[in-house]
């Protein structure tokens, strides 16, 4: 025997995860070694772990598929389909964040291994996030997760706004830390574990209505909300988009985004489940509240970062409709989830790619009115942006349409009408606003004829992002089936 | 209820009462206080203070503190572990090792970058 506390199979099982976490510490010492010029091999020795632990998980994928999931660590780490199809999304846009950052970093004249580092180690702890069955190893993965983020949003140092947005997020990420502390404690309390597993049969024991399982939830829940950046909780999403450096605006728009998404359907599914009714009545208030104020607040948006920050909450809402319909037992609900934020991930890292692209060195190429006449300049690019916005607004045949398709098909299945009807709303007003960004590009003139900030990482990125987008537009047969089968696992 | 409960209200109200009472009866045997500007004074031992001590210093301070707390924490973590050495065998050892390491990693990191640079 290897030895007496964990199996050999339960070392493997995290081998991802210790892969990013090496290649992140190689990245900071292998900083020191290189000029000023070669910086961008800091970006690539990242983009090459992110590849070995891609590798990885999707040998992970066929051992899993159909089987039961895996257990480790004395049951605080699964390793089950819908734990490694999060993780490889949360691996891809890291490396699409990546290759974004290389021209921009070096634009902003913060080009440094430790950026690297920290994206790395974030996407470390979002990945232990998906996979955790335990309060602790759930808390400390979170927070492994969010503190690289708060140091990444104020990574530009001399920036007064990049600083401003990092300690309001800090600030207000702490609160929310301890919001969802206290509620841990209590289902501690409640439960006598931190497994997930006994909690929920603790949970299904207590007479109801329970005033202290009722706490417990709503407080784990107020914490979950301000990580995904649901209304009430919402308020530091547009000032620390707006600060934080425009790279990791696209990060933290989307894969702690997917992380914290899968960490809240993990909790509500395996520990609150026996109280189903009462989080579906939460869920759909918030989920509405959600989509109001994200969708009408985009409409007024100048600056193209808060204007994304607005529309991310809007996307939120919708992703939680689908919590709605799996309340009510409904697998297609969660497949939506899924499928939705695989869609999303790639569709608002193309966008952003975009923005991106519009940074030089005088201008921070933040304001919708940058983007004017961009058809006249860069007709690719323009096209580009256009399919990424006719996705986020959900029409085919892009991706962002079976996203919300599947939304708007558990809602419907449910019988929660008056919330389909809602969402399609919504949906509409979400069109109107994209839309602001297409006049701007088509029919505006251009300001000056500067050529634009791109780069093999840029084109790459763009490439991924664009060829996804429509790929699960037009052929989302395989995603669904992966979706399906990654939402199996809580169904059996 | 009020069996079980009983004894913590007795509890509390004595305890809340003790210290009131005893401020009370301090005030006959006590010298009456009649305050001068020396008496008011901050004790340095027994020396005239020079200045406020709310004054402003160096952030550097801070970054000595928060490397202080980080190998605080490391000590704390290797406490256990060799209470427990015997007990962990080489399982223990390489746990212990892979921490080290990193957090090894992590000061050369901050050697290099000179965060130990007293500039």
């Amino acid at each position: 025997m290897w030895n007496a506390f964990f199996h050999r199979a339960d070392y493997l099982a995290i081998k991802p995860e210790v892969l990013l976490t090496m290649f992140g510490l190689a990245v900071l010492l292998f900083d020191f070694l290189l000029e000023k010029r070669d910086k961008y091999l800091n970006a690539v020795l990242a983009l090459i772990g992110l590849g070995f632990a891609a590798v990885q998980l999707g040998m992970f994928w066929p051992l899993l598929v159909g089987q039961l999931p895996y257990s480790g660590f004395g049951g605080t780490f699964t390793l089950d389909t819908f734990a490694v199809l999060a993780k490889l999304i949360i691996v891809l846009a890291t490396a699409i964040v990546v290759l974004l950052s290389m021209k921009y970093l070096e634009i902003e004249g913060a080009h440094l291994g430790e950026y690297y580092a920290l994206l790395l180690l974030s996407a470390v702890g979002m990945m232990f996030l998906v996979s955790g069955s335990d309060l602790i190893v759930l808390f400390i993965a979170l927070e492994l997760m969010a503190l690289c983020e708060y140091v990444l949003t104020g990574f530009l140092r001399v920036n007064r706004k990049s600083n401003e947005a990092a300690v309001k997020f800090f600030l207000l990420g702490a609160f929310s830390s301890g919001l969802l502390l206290y509620g841990m404690s209590l289902l501690y309390g409640i439960g006598g574990s931190t497994k997930l597993s006994i909690i929920a049969q603790r949970l299904a024991e207590r007479p109801s209505p329970d005033p202290l399982s009722w706490v417990a939830m709503i407080t784990l829940l107020a914490g979950i909300f301000f990580k995904i950046a649901a209304v009430p909780f919402h308020q530091w999403t547009p000032d620390v988009y707006e600060g934080a450096p425009t790279s990791i605006t696209a990060f933290i728009s989307v894969a702690p985004k997917v992380a914290s998404f899968a960490f809240f359907i993990r909790i509500l599914i395996a520990a609150l489940w026996p109280m189903r009714a009462e989080w579906q009545v939460l869920t759909i208030g918030v989920s509405i509240a959600t989509m109001t104020l994200g969708n009408l607040a985009a409409i007024t948006q100048t600056n193209i970062k808060r204007f994304f920050g607005y529309s991310t909450i809007s996307h939120v809402g919708y992703l939680l409709l689908g919590l709605v319909a799996a309340a009510d037992g409904n697998r297609e609900g969660l497949t939506a989830i899924v499928i939705y934020l695989l869609v999303y991930a790639f569709m608002n890292l193309g966008a952003f790619s975009v923005v991106i692209v519009m940074r030089r060195k005088d201008l921070i190429g933040d304001e919708i009115d940058d983007l004017a006449g961009l058809m006249a300049r860069a007709p690719g690019l323009a096209i580009l942006m256009l399919i990424f916005l006719l996705s986020l607004a959900g029409i085919p045949p892009t991706a962002g349409f079976i996203g919300k398709y599947f939304i708007f098909l558990s809602l419907i299945e449910t019988g929660h009408y008056y919330l389909a009807v809602l969402a399609v709303v919504y949906a509409v007003v979400a069109l109107y606003y994209y839309f602001r960004i297409v006049v701007a590009m088509f029919m505006k003139k251009a300001p000056d004829t500067v050529p634009l900030a791109t780069g093999p990482g840029v084109t790459v990125a763009l490439g991924v992002a664009v060829a996804m987008t429509l790929l699960i537009g037009i052929y989302p047969q395989p995603f669904i089936m992966m979706a399906r089968e990654a939402v199996r696992p809580f169904f059996s | 209820m009020l069996n079980q409960y009983g004894p913590i209200v007795i509890f509390a109200v004595i305890a809340a009462a003790f210290p009131v009472a005893l401020l009370w009866l301090a005030k006959f045997v006590r010298p009456s206080f009649k305050p001068t500007p020396e008496k008011v004074m901050p004790y340095e031992c027994g020396i005239t203070p020079e200045s406020d001590a709310r004054g402003r210093y160096t952030v550097r301070f801070y970054v000595i503190a928060i490397l202080f707390v980080i190998f605080d924490v490391e000590t704390v973590y290797l406490y256990p572990w060799a209470v427990q050495y015997q007990a962990l065998g080489l399982f223990g050892l390489v746990e212990m090792l892979v921490f080290l390491g990193i957090l090894i990693i992590g000061y050369i990191w901050l050697w290099k970058r000179g965060a130990l640079e007293w500039i």
